[in-house]
């Protein structure tokens, strides 16, 4: 072989290891505008999309409850002083092993489950699964029954006992139904966070991470994928959208 | 925005309306004679209906050039709307504007003495100039704002 080839073939090489250079670039431009742009106002959630919370207890402190107060605030949230019946959509919890007395806290919420009991028991359809994960009631056609607040394993819905008034117009919430978390639902559909997750990372400890479990590059998908997460009360089988680390 | 079909629950397809004359299927004699009745009515109602007529809803106007559909349609089937909104919102997340409860509170608030816009308990604002003087109760606002969102309120956290 002579010089000269040798030079083309190398040339080529080169040529072709800067197109790749070029494109991985380009790669990379289309898909994170892809995973952070918002869906467009007319299009449906898709089940290509699974929303998921990953909540790293390790970081969760007792003293924080950042996540409660940011959640009432988003919601318009207020209660009577009765502890017992007023309603909460995410509350902090402390988790006790009686053998070795290692205490977590955590914040406790919806866990939107793949397979929803709520769902399953709600007689007029009122509460149902989004295509995207998201569980909600539709609050138009719930007649208050709470049932689905019995079959929760999570004690995660509460029924609106008094007339609310100042609502925020993207949370509406009345008397005689039942709500729970709903993943800020309006926000996420705007490209953002819920308010729990940004108040937990500009307030808080930063230990909560939102994001597609489906979309293997998103963050919490790697981290699901990289460490050893735990759903709440995994022996049911509902394949909770929110997980865990470090219980 | 998605086919009606593609909806949970089936509602009647949404279109002008088929304007039926009270007249039809009249003799031409009948047909005439109400309409001297008409002519006479409106030329005796016309200047004392403002002084002592029945009393007409006083609607306030809003704050867009325009409305989202020709008034008439929206008067008959505003209600149409916005259950179809509502459903396509609440089941597959599709947050279009043009027919949203929000979008409606947002253009037809109105402002009450102290500047800011009054709430559905009071007989000024839109949807109760109606509702109130045709006696039809709405729920809406049992878990609706009936105010435009406060800016900043959410920030304040």
């Amino acid at each position: 072989m002579s010089n000269k080839a040798c030079d083309a073939g190398r040339r080529d090489f080169l040529k072709a290891a800067a197109a790749v250079v070029t494109l991985a670039p380009g790669v990379t431009l289309m898909s994170i505008p892809a995973a952070a742009a918002p869906r467009p106002a007319d299009q449906p959630a898709s089940a290509t999309q699974r929303w998921g919370l990953l909540v790293d207890t390790t970081r969760c402190t007792t003293d924080c409850t950042a996540c409660v107060s940011a959640c009432r605030t988003e919601n318009g949230i207020s209660g009577h002083g009765r502890p017992a019946t007023d309603p909460q959509w995410i509350r902090k919890i402390e988790l006790r092993n009686e053998t070795t007395g290692a205490t977590h806290s955590l914040p406790m919420m919806c866990q939107h489950c793949a397979n929803p009991p709520c769902v399953d028991v709600c007689p007029t359809g009122a509460s149902f699964k989004r295509a995207d994960g998201i569980v909600l009631v539709d609050r138009h056609t719930c007649i208050g029954c709470r049932y689905c607040m019995m079959a929760c394993p999570y004690k995660a819905r509460s029924f609106v006992h008094e007339d609310v008034e100042d609502q925020r117009p993207d949370v509406p919430r009345g008397v005689g139904t039942v709500e729970g978390c709903n993943l800020c639902v309006a926000r996420v559909d705007a490209g953002g966070l819920p308010a729990c997750v940004e108040s937990c990372r500009s307030n808080g400890n930063g230990a909560m991470l939102f994001g597609d479990l489906n979309d293997p590059k998103s963050e919490i998908a790697q981290r699901v994928k990289t460490y050893a997460t735990t759903q709440l009360r995994a022996d049911l089988g509902l394949d909770t959208g929110v997980r865990y680390q470090g219980i | 925005m998605a086919p009606f079909s593609s909806l949970p629950r089936k509602r009647e397809p949404i279109t002008g309306g088929e304007w039926i004359p009270a007249c039809a299927g009249m003799t031409r004699k009948v047909r005439i004679a109400l309409g001297l009745l008409g002519v006479l009515f409106a030329v005796l109602t016309t200047a004392p209906a403002v002084a002592e007529g029945v009393p007409l809803p006083a609607i306030p106007k809003a704050k867009g050039e325009k409305c989202v559909e020709e008034p008439q349609l929206m008067r008959r089937y505003h209600m149409e709307f916005l259950g179809h909104q509502r459903d396509a919102t609440m089941r597959q997340g599709i947050r279009t504007t043009r027919h949203s409860l929000k979008e409606c509170i947002s253009c037809h608030a109105v402002d009450g003495t102290d500047g800011k816009p009054v709430t559905i308990k009071s007989e000024q604002h839109f949807c109760n100039a109606c509702h109130s003087y045709a006696a039809v109760r709405i729920d809406c606002f049992q878990c609706h704002a009936s105010t435009p969102e406060v800016p900043g309120r959410q920030a304040a956290r």
